[in-house]
């Protein structure tokens, strides 16, 4: 089904979080809302029924990721160049590891658990924010990273009119269709 | 509208303000980066007289091998530590006074590693083998030791620099979307490639401001780290005045003074030439006043110990070498690292020093100086005094690495000063944090 896309530019706050209200009382769950900056009054109304973002599943596997490999590296390596060091080494003795050396391992893992952990929410933050993005999406207007705010409406053609209205009297500055 | 609303700018002030400053530099600017550029010339001849010639050239004689590129390697990673404590542990302690000099010292930090990162290739002599620090498959089956703190160190310091790198750049990404949106031209097509394709839809934010947080989480315990594995290469040596509990939380404090202290160096001169008084105001002065003075008696607290430990331990050469520091060949250097870094900042306790420029930028200056020394004072008269007589020797700084010293402080300003010409040295999206946003109902607003 061919959707419109329904653009209202604000100047102020208190609007945007009233016609954010407003649309979706009325059942409109389709909005991209566009701030120049992160505003906690816009994320109450929106993120009330959504889940909390998925990017600290990529922190977690990546934080876990750097712990074991850190372990993988420092344990196979100091087994294969026995460096022995202040009498304390690895070695396999009957199918486990023994030796004392493991301690300073431990910051190798620190540092490598913070490192993929660290990566992987950045690789996070852009697979579920979709970026890169190559193209401008239609209804972005270069306002918006400076003082305005923007409510794009996804409806049906036939409805457009009605957002329209509902986006002004809410006190859109301008409203327009993309 | 109030009174207070006049006053204080409004978002498109910020933008305004902010891409004021990316304008083309007048002639002081080109001048002074003339005279930074010379400077790495030096440093660049001077290295390569030291590959040329061997490390003979940089005063290096036994005991004393590790000398002034250690001293500056340990004071340029200390200076780091401020950017990603005011960017990671200050957000997440909400100190909304963070905001308009966060930008600033997170590069400050990258180059600051940067510059840092110089000295172990400088200090190698052969620097083309520099990847023999990193494990990598290698046919002969050589790894390196990893209970070796040089090694930690290794890891700790490339594992500070990728991820206040990435920090730093995420927290670039909405901000070069804005100098995107106000340029035209080549430059609107560079910032469009840098930004991403950012446009701040509630789904961007959403996952940003979460990424954000983790990344500030996971750099919090970072900054802690990084320091306190930098000192264990000297505290798991056995060399007196090194061999020290201490080391890790006195040398954490001390990268957190002199970070703050380089801070104000170059926030200061920001703050005069692009007028920025009204995001840098003087209650952004006095709170890093504030945390210089703190951390400065925390710093006296530590000398103190450590005197105090090497007199109570019962170790005549504890004692020894602590006397020696005291009165002998390096007791200037001693001297003046108590006076910069223990007296000095005492004048913060006035509350018109701290939010006087010229008051804060000689106490600045004064610090870093002081924990220059303090990086000098730990390495060269501990390894000149040991155990035995014989292994005793002075060191005497040589034409070639004062030089590669000084050089490295034009590499770190030329890098400083390209970048605030090249991106927003102040962040649009948080100083925007800080101001109310526009209300059209007054009475039925926030």
């Amino acid at each position: 089904m061919a959707t419109e896309t329904v653009l209202g530019v604000f100047a102020h706050v208190d609007t945007t979080v009233r016609a954010l209200g407003e649309l979706r009382a009325r059942g409109y769950h389709d909005l991209t809302v566009y701030t120049p900056l992160p505003l906690h009054e816009i994320e109450d109304v929106l993120e009330r029924d959504r889940p909390v973002s998925r990017v600290r599943l990529f922190t977690l596997i990546g934080g876990l990721t750097g712990i074991v490999s850190a372990f993988l590296l420092t344990i196979w390596s100091s087994m294969v160049w026995g460096l022995v060091t202040g009498g304390k080494y690895m070695q396999p003795a009957g199918g486990r590891i023994s030796g004392s050396s493991l301690p300073p391992f431990f910051i190798i893992a620190f540092e490598l658990m913070v490192l993929f952990g660290g990566l992987a929410t950045v690789i996070g933050m852009m697979v579920l924010g979709r970026l890169p993005r190559l193209r401008q999406s239609a209804s972005y207007d270069p306002r918006f990273s400076n003082d305005r705010f923007g409510v794009a409406v996804h409806c049906a053609p036939e409805r457009a009119a009605t957002v329209h209205e509902l986006l002004r009297s809410a006190g859109a500055e301008e409203v327009k269709s993309r | 509208m109030s009174d207070g609303r006049t006053t204080s700018p409004t978002f498109a002030d910020v933008n305004r303000d902010v891409l004021r400053t990316l304008e083309p530099p007048g002639n002081l600017y080109f001048a002074w980066m003339c005279f930074v550029a010379l400077l790495l010339a030096g440093f660049f001849a001077a290295w390569a007289g030291q590959v040329w010639w061997g490390m003979g050239m940089a005063g290096k004689r036994v005991p004393q091998m590790w000398a002034m590129y250690i001293t500056t390697f340990v004071f340029w990673i200390g200076i780091g530590h401020a950017g990603t404590l005011i960017s990671a542990i200050l957000y997440l302690f909400r100190a909304r006074w963070r905001t308009s000099i966060y930008r600033g010292a997170e590069a400050m930090t990258i180059f600051a590693v940067m510059t840092a990162g110089l000295f172990p290739l400088i200090h190698a002599g052969r620097m083309w083998f520099a990847y023999f620090l990193l494990p990598y498959p290698n046919q002969r089956s050589l790894w390196p030791n990893f209970r070796s703190p040089l090694v930690w160190d290794v890891f700790a310091i490339s594992t500070y620099l990728s991820i206040s790198t990435v920090f730093f750049i995420v927290g670039l990404v909405p901000d070069i979307a804005a100098l995107r949106d106000a340029s035209t031209g080549w430059r609107r097509r560079i910032f469009a490639m840098l930004a991403l394709g950012w446009e701040g839809s509630d789904t961007q934010w959403r996952h940003y401001r979460r990424a954000y947080g983790l990344l500030a989480s996971l750099a919090t315990p970072l900054v802690l780290s990084v320091h306190s594995v930098v000192s264990w290469d000297f505290a798991m040596a056995l060399v007196p005045g090194w061999h020290s509990t201490l080391f890790a939380p006195f040398f954490v404090d001390g990268a957190i003074f002199s970070g703050f202290a380089m801070v104000l160096v170059l926030m200061l001169p920001m703050r005069h030439f692009f007028k920025l008084h009204a995001y840098i105001q003087e209650k952004h002065l006095d709170a890093m006043g504030k945390l210089i003075l703190v951390t400065g008696l925390v710093l006296t607290y530590f000398y103190v110990c450590e005197i105090f430990t090497s007199l109570y331990s019962g170790e005549h050469i504890e004692k020894a070498s602590l006397f020696w520091k005291v009165t002998a060949t390096y007791a200037w250097a001693l001297w003046t690292m108590y006076f910069c870094n223990c007296i000095a900042p005492l004048v913060l306790f006035w509350k018109r020093a701290r939010t006087s420029p010229v008051v804060l930028y000689i106490v600045s200056i004064l610090v870093l100086i002081g924990m220059w020394f303090e990086r000098f004072n730990i390495i060269v008269p501990s390894l000149g005094h040991d155990f035995y007589p014989y292994t005793w020797g002075i060191y005497y700084p040589s034409p070639t690495d004062t030089m590669i010293v000084i050089g490295s402080f034009s590499f770190f300003f030329l890098l400083f000063l390209g970048f605030i010409k090249l991106m927003p040295s102040l962040s649009i999206v948080e100083v925007k944090e800080t101001i109310p946003p526009p209300v059209r109902d007054r009475a039925h607003g926030h």
